[in-house]
């Protein structure tokens, strides 16, 4: 059901998150809808409230606060008694509340399927677009005994499993061999002791009925359309529907207060609106802009405890996602210092500090994740951990997001000398358009030039790239806003949530520092122009703003390229934003930093008061 | 000015506890309502599912699963020993010579047997598994099959952090002031089965000397990540604990690095040394939030037991407060302004912050995310 502004003129949207729970109030203003303010409170799925709603009730309350501030009117008040007032009754009420989810660990999901890089990619993948986290992924060929499969599915817990396995007409044995270790295994739900647990089963038709007879006595068994119908078919989207019916039916009902929260969530309409969970809503924004636009997109959402990759690649606009369950800012801190190790954390800090100082800093941000770095020393090294989590994550996000595998492929002459494979990642940094940012650490950098630091410095992008950043981490809203207003959602995603940071020029290939390596030419729309060939090993920022183009011409010198028909020379339009053009002759594939340490320090001050990413107090 | 709500830990001198003490899976629940029990006893047990032994009867023999149906010489829920057949071949000609059998390399029962993959699943005997009440206390109410709630009247701390599981012992106090660290001549054979308290920081060499002496758990404001490391042999990278094996348990009050114990919490200790104390380490830090306990039963009556309902940490003008990041960490102050509007601090982030005054009377401005509150 869609509503427009006659019905819809102020709405209360929530993303209750596993550390904070953050809401936005978005109104009809002057002709238009716009995101106004702005509220947010830790969630409380804890003991001892044990309840979100008591989050969602204190963001809320901010949200109030804020707003009678902003309108100078005390009597404005989105809740009474504790509820949501709906429809809004003049300055009482809202005329719709809807809400996403992560909290109490997201969606928790174990996945199978017969041939691990096929039919269980395909799983998983059905899996991560739904929003979930895959705990592992069981398939017939996966190396490990039998005996250490069932013991796997016993001891994991998920909220659901998703079985896939066979094309359609093709084996039945596997799947059933892999239908019987789950029944075997006799899996038991996370939350919740008194009900089956939920299994979708998406694998060759031709095995429905044996499936039936070995697991309908042990779980609660849903059957829906083969994921992989046949091997260069993938069909993901009955899976994935399926995936948010139960997550509403079954896990939300069980996580503390949800249910209250279910219903809470409604139109003006009192028609409840599903509670989403919050990457399904970010996945939604993201596919979107990129078919919206043409563009090839790079999502990124680095959270407290996960990071979520979303992508769009080639002309078919592709979708992956993956979660890095164990890469965040808080929660997960100390796993990105364990899995990066302090070397690659420490090359991104411009001072010296004492390695046990620095481990201790991050455990206790690790056992109190509300904190925010209050001393700018502090926010430098969250910052660094910050890019070593987007690294990370972008390199697992590689890994996954590739074309389908084990299909037969046709070549003609011209491909027979090609290196592409069944299996290559289409993740292509040099076609890449845009890359955005969302997530606490880079949506709320106090400079939104830390924000193109940090993107840069993790994702290397290749070639001539746009930069932007989810303003205030509204993506998950804006995600479930568009299930009851796509015109409310995409307004107050161009006006309000996107922030266009800029472009990033940056020549591929390897040359020596201080030899010449781009030289640029930008003709700005106010008349400046700014020319300089570049040495090697530099950067440079050069103001253009919001909605500005400048007209550049680009050549790069000593056999670095700049786009995919490896040209040397461009003339490009380069689009500016609230940072700036910055051209990065730092060198890719490969990309190094100095290994001497006051070589390196001096370079990363170098480059960060060039970025005007930090007060010049740390940079002495 | 106004009021907010923030995360803390509870330190009481006494709270009406109510703990739910489930059976992993359903059983047979011993206690009866109106028990009153031990934190030792025993109050509901049951057997967990044996493992289960997977064999493909039809590939060992060398036959197809529909061909397998006339040999197979078992079914499920039969009950096995090492040396059933399982199946067996009819041998040449159906004479029995040269047939092959497949015996089960394991005792337990048949779960299935499948003629369409070949496969016959066994289980092994079921493993008991028993709960303890944990902490001494009623137990108010049964849940059929699955454990019971125990109630009881408690000193209630919780840690920020810990690792090990649950234990009992008597607490004991092995130093003067919560700022002291605690020293390994303190340590002998008089802390053997003790919860022993520690103040502001232990070293690895000490906990190692405790755990050679008996020590059950150390309770200390804080810990060096490195030693916690030395101690498992690994690096926590997400901190969900509790299960470690380790030979006791720890339960950090403040956290990582010298950090002074809280005086309420060192004093609440101290008031309550030679009492029998439950304590453990479970800390699960996302999906569900989970922190360390330490408990201390008191003398109760049954009318005692009504549970408050879960009050808020207020954040308001007078309320305590604790700094828990930098600068300041660990220090104490007493807000005095909750101004609305957002203030930027150093690190040039725009933060809602509270204006506090410290014990020794200086004023500072400390984001609202950075402190808890401390319930009195």
């Amino acid at each position: 059901m869609q509503y427009d502004e006659k019905r819809l003129t102020r709405i209360v949207a929530t993303d209750c998150g596993s550390t904070t729970t953050k809401a936005i109030l978005i109104e009809w203003v002057d002709g238009e809808y716009r995101q106004t303010v702005r509220g947010e409170a830790p969630t409380t799925v804890e003991a001892p409230l044990n309840d979100v709603t008591k989050g969602v009730i204190n963001a809320t309350q901010e949200l109030e606060e804020l707003a009678r501030l902003k309108y100078n009117n005390p009597s404005i008040k989105f809740m009474e008694n504790g509820e949501f007032v709906i429809p809004r009754q003049g300055d009482v009420g809202v005329d719709a509340y809807v809400s996403t989810s992560s909290a109490g660990g997201g969606l928790q999901m174990m996945v199978t399927g017969v041939v691990k890089a096929m039919t269980g990619e395909s799983a998983e993948r059905a899996a991560l677009g739904a929003g979930a986290i895959v705990m592992d992924l069981i398939a017939s060929n996966d190396r490990r005994m039998n005996h250490e499969k069932i013991e796997r599915i016993r001891q994991l817990r998920p909220d659901m499993i998703l079985m896939a396995g066979g094309e359609d007409g093709g084996t039945v044995k596997h799947v059933v061999e892999m239908a019987e270790l789950v029944s075997g295994a006799d899996p038991k739900p996370r939350l919740g002791t008194s009900f089956k647990l939920p299994v979708i089963y998406a694998g060759n038709k031709e095995a429905r009925q044996e499936i039936v007879e070995v697991l309908e006595n042990k779980v609660d068994l849903i059957i829906t359309d083969n994921i992989r119908p046949k091997l260069e078919q993938e069909n993901l989207g009955p899976a994935r529907d399926k995936i948010h019916d139960l997550f509403m039916e079954h896990v939300m009902q069980q996580a503390p207060g949800y249910h209250k929260l279910m219903t809470w969530a409604m139109g003006p309409d009192k028609e409840n609106v599903p509670i989403m969970p919050t990457p399904a809503a970010v996945g939604n924004i993201m596919q979107a802009i990129a078919k919206e636009e043409n563009i090839e997109v790079v999502g990124v959402d680095i959270g407290g405890a996960t990071t979520d990759v979303f992508s769009v690649f080639t002309e078919e606009f592709i979708f992956n996602r993956t979660v890095s369950a164990n890469l965040g800012m808080s929660y997960s801190i100390s796993n990105v210092l364990a899995s990066s190790g302090l070397p690659n954390i420490m090359r991104w800090v411009p001072f010296d500090i004492d390695e046990s100082e620095l481990r201790n800093m991050i455990k206790n941000k690790m056992i109190r994740p509300t904190t925010i770095p209050s001393l700018l020393e502090e926010l430098v090294l969250e910052q660094a951990i910050a890019k070593e989590a987007l690294r990370l994550a972008f390199e697992q996000h590689k890994e996954f997001a590739v074309t389908l595998k084990g299909m037969q492929k046709q070549r003609d002459i011209s491909e027979a000398f090609s290196q592409s494979t069944s299996g290559a990642t289409i993740v292509n940094l040099m076609t890449l358009d845009l890359l955005v940012g969302s997530g606490g650490v880079l949506s709320h950098a106090p400079r939104r030039n830390q924000t193109v630091m940090m993107l840069i410095d993790a994702f290397l992008p290749e070639g001539i790239t746009r930069l932007a950043v989810d303003s205030i981490f509204m993506m998950p809203h804006l995600g479930v806003l568009s299930e009851i207003s796509t015109k409310a959602a995409t307004e107050v995603f161009r006006k309000d949530c996107m922030i266009y940071l800029g472009s990033c020029v940056a020549p591929v290939g390897k040359g020596k520092i201080g030899k010449p390596a781009l030289y640029a030419k930008l003709e700005l729309p106010n008349g400046t122009v700014f020319e300089e060939t570049i040495p090697y090993g530099e950067i440079r920022l050069i103001p253009c703003g919001a909605g500005e183009v400048a007209k550049a011409i680009l050549k790069t010198q000593g056999g670095l390229i700049l786009d995919e028909n490896r040209n040397r020379e461009l003339t490009v339009n380069l689009h500016g934003g609230v940072v700036g053009i910055v051209l990065d002759t730092r060198g890719r594939k490969p990309f190094e930093l100095p290994t001497d340490v006051p070589t390196r320090v001096a370079l990363l001050k170098k480059w960060m008061r060039e970025l005007k990413a930090y007060p010049e107090s740390i940079l002495v | 000015m106004g009021q907010s709500y923030s995360a803390g830990l509870t330190v009481t001198e006494s709270t009406i506890l109510r703990k739910e003490r489930i059976l992993p899976l359903k059983g047979n629940v011993i206690a009866k309502k109106g028990d009153k029990v031990k934190g030792e006893d025993t109050i509901a047990e049951t057997l967990l599912p044996g493992k289960v032994v997977p064999i493909n009867l039809a590939n060992k023999l060398g036959v197809t699963p529909a061909q397998l149906a006339s040999m197979v010489k078992i079914a499920p829920g039969q009950q096995i020993t090492k040396a059933t057949v399982l199946a067996e071949t009819k041998g040449l000609f159906g004479l029995g010579i040269f047939k092959n059998e497949v015996r089960s390399p394991v005792e337990g029962e048949v779960e299935s047997v499948s003629h369409i993959t070949g496969q016959v699943l066994l289980r092994e005997p079921r493993i008991p598994v028993q709960v303890k009440a944990f902490i001494d206390g009623m137990v108010t109410e049964v849940i059929p099959g699955e454990g019971v709630v125990i109630e009881n009247k408690s000193a209630y701390i919780q840690g920020i952090f810990g690792i090990g599981g649950e234990t009992i012992g008597e607490l004991k106090v092995l130093v003067r002031s919560p700022d002291e660290e605690l020293d390994a001549g303190k340590i002998d054979e008089s802390c053997r089965g003790k919860v022993i308290v520690a103040g502001s920081f232990i070293h690895y060499h000490v906990i190692d000397l405790a755990r050679k002496h008996g020590v059950r758990a150390i309770i200390t404001g804080g810990i060096d990540d490195q030693d916690i490391k030395k101690l498992l042999g690994y690096d926590i990278g997400v901190a969900i604990t509790g299960h470690e094996d380790i030979g006791l348990t720890i339960v950090c009050t403040e956290g990582f690095g010298k950090i002074d114990m809280a005086r309420k919490t060192f004093e609440l200790l101290c008031s309550f040394a030679g009492k029998k104390t439950s304590i453990h380490g479970r800390t699960q830090i996302r999906a569900g939030v989970i922190r360390p306990e330490i408990i201390i039963p008191l003398e109760f009556t049954e009318d005692e037991l009504v549970s408050l309902e879960p009050s808020l940490p207020i954040l308001e003008p007078g309320a305590l407060i604790r700094v828990i990041r930098q600068p300041g960490f660990g220090k104490i102050a007493k807000v005095v302004g909750l101004p609305e509007q957002l203030t930027t601090v150093e690190s040039e982030t725009r933060v809602r912050i509270l204006e506090a005054e410290y014990e020794d009377g200086t004023r500072a401005s400390i984001p609202r995310a950075n402190v808890e509150v401390i319930e009195s």
